[in-house]
């Protein structure tokens, strides 16, 4: 039961996600929805990823000065820590099941309306391939923009770990600066981009997947816009995991 | 010309549709009747492809419609408009770029030249100055006809209208319905329209037929109707007692 379930969903994704790719009817339509998606998205989201990445990282500063208090290790690791777990996890993986709970349910909800509401039908009659015009921009739109947003999350949140450490006196500026230049490896940016674009690309079409194939009324909408978070998620820890066993086997 | 043949269409357990076949002819309003839950709004989602019939035919002129693969569905699509029952107006746009989305969409044409076409258009439905109202702010009269103006947009062949006039005053119905059938005639358009209403039988059937029961219960032309004494037609028309004493009153004379 549960199987046939899970094999009927998945079907129906791939199919959605094929006829989301056919060749635009028009291209420059296309490209306008891109554009005010990747605002929607990108502007949309500035604030709280910016939010959320400065606690990150004053947190996780404020966390490992008191787990290495009194041992051994000295006191400019905490600069490194900082640095490397805001890249490798803390700035996709966090930021990522942020916007699935803010961008994904809002797509969710936005396209399982207009199914409701008989547009997408509407569209469908004038010959519209509705799931290219309706997903493409947003998958495309998101591809471009969050592992924008999560490059600026990774920032804000080694600053927020400066915050944290350096004025409170946790560490020295000096001592700080020298931790996040410490065993820099670049193939962890790209670990981090890596993430970013696989994200992204699960919670837009996840959460697109949960509102173009919704019915009913407005319990199925919320639920629709619910499952696109709980779904999301569940798919982006899943695909960190497999991500983490790959890139670093 | 659109052609159904042998159309049945069940939801689970429920047989919605047993059997249609009909045509329907280009200059005509062709009428689709019957009460709520008949099955009407199914027929035409059925006509335009957005529902699957369990089994049966639909033929577009000679072109058998659900054999068509989704890119030539598509060509099929631009030459249909629909109206539908709640108008389905894009909420986020304003009436004029309603009007123009599938000339956007579709046509290579320049801003003026969309302008033009969507002024048209809206003026050919009675509509003016509403080219920045959002739909939320018109009345439901007012959306339709909105509704119709994007519908015909693109210059259909074929029109399909579910329930037109629902929802809205006798007069402005009739207005509605006239509206509907004029844009038919001109434009050499296989329209098709759903309806309960009798008014509408009466002003715009040209071609009429009555489902009742998921099959055809009769079918004919406006003049037809008074004198047919098929009985489910005679129980549809003369729906509440006020029309049945009516009636009575008249054949005691
Ligand atoms: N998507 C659907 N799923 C299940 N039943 C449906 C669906 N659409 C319509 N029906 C059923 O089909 C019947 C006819 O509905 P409809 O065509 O909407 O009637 P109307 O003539 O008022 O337009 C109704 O009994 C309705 O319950
Ligand atoms: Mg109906």
């Amino acid at each position: 039961m549960f199987l046939k379930n899970f094999l009927f969903h998945l079907g129906r994704y791939v199919i959605m996600m094929r006829t989301a790719f056919y060749r635009p009817e028009r291209v420059s339509m296309y490209y306008k929805e891109t554009m005010r998606q990747m605002n929607d998205i990108g502007i949309g989201s500035l604030l709280i990823v910016a939010l959320i990445s400065i606690f990150i990282g004053a947190v996780t500063a404020v966390q490992f000065s008191y787990q290495l208090d009194g041992t051994l290790v000295p006191t400019y690791y905490i600069g490194y820590i900082v640095r490397d777990s805001t890249i490798i996890e803390l700035a996709p993986t966090i930021t990522c099941l942020v916007l699935a709970g803010k961008v994904g349910s809002n797509m969710a909800a936005e396209i399982g309306g207009m199914r409701q509401k008989e547009h997408i039908d509407a569209m469908e009659i004038m010959g519209v391939n509705t799931a290219g015009y309706l997903i493409m921009p947003k998958v495309v739109a998101a591809l471009f923009v969050i592992p924008m947003l999560v490059a600026i999350a990774a920032f804000i949140s080694i600053m927020g770990g400066y915050v944290a450490a350096v004025p409170t006196g946790l560490m020295s500026n000096a001592e700080f600066v020298q931790g996040v230049r410490s065993f820099f490896v670049p193939y962890n940016v790209t670990m981090m981009f890596v993430k970013a674009v696989v994200f992204a690309v699960l919670l837009t079409s996840v959460s697109c997947y949960q509102g173009y194939y919704v019915e009913g009324g407005s319990i199925e909408l919320g639920k629709a816009s619910t499952n696109a978070v709980v779904f999301s998620d569940i798919l982006i820890l899943l695909a960190d995991y497999v991500i983490a066993v790959l890139l670093t086997g | 010309m659109i052609r159904a043949i042998d159309i049945f269409k069940s939801f689970g357990e429920q047989d919605v549709l047993k059997g249609i076949t009909t045509e329907f002819y280009p200059a005509q309003t062709n009428l689709i009747i019957g009460r709520s839950g008949a099955g009407k709004t199914v027929l035409l989602k059925l006509l335009v492809g957005l529902l699957a019939p369990t089994s049966g035919k639909v033929f577009y002129d000679d072109v058998d419609f659900f054999a068509l693969n989704k890119r030539q569905v598509r060509a099929i699509r631009m030459k249909v408009g629909m109206l539908f029952q709640a108008s389905a107006l894009f909420d986020s746009m304003t009436v004029e770029q309603n009007v123009r989305f599938p000339l956007d969409m579709f046509t290579n044409m320049t801003r003026k030249e969309k302008l033009d076409r969507v002024n048209y258009c809206l003026e050919r439905v009675n509509l003016h100055e509403v080219n920045d109202k959002f739909p939320s702010e018109l009345s439901g009269g007012m959306q339709k006809r909105v509704g119709i103006a994007r519908a015909i947009v693109l210059k259909p062949k074929y029109l399909f209208c579910d329930e037109p006039n629902s929802g809205l005053d006798p007069k402005t119905a009739i207005l509605i319905d006239e509206l509907i059938r004029s844009i038919t005639m001109e434009n050499n358009i296989t329209t098709v329209v759903n309806t309960h209403d009798m008014n509408s039988v009466m002003g715009i059937g040209d071609n009429v037929i009555l489902l009742y029961n998921g099959e055809i219960a009769w079918r004919g032309d406006r003049d037809q109707v008074m004198e047919s004494d098929n009985e489910v037609l005679q129980n549809f028309i003369f729906a509440s007692p006020f029309l049945q004493q009516l009636r009575d009153s008249a054949i005691k004379k």
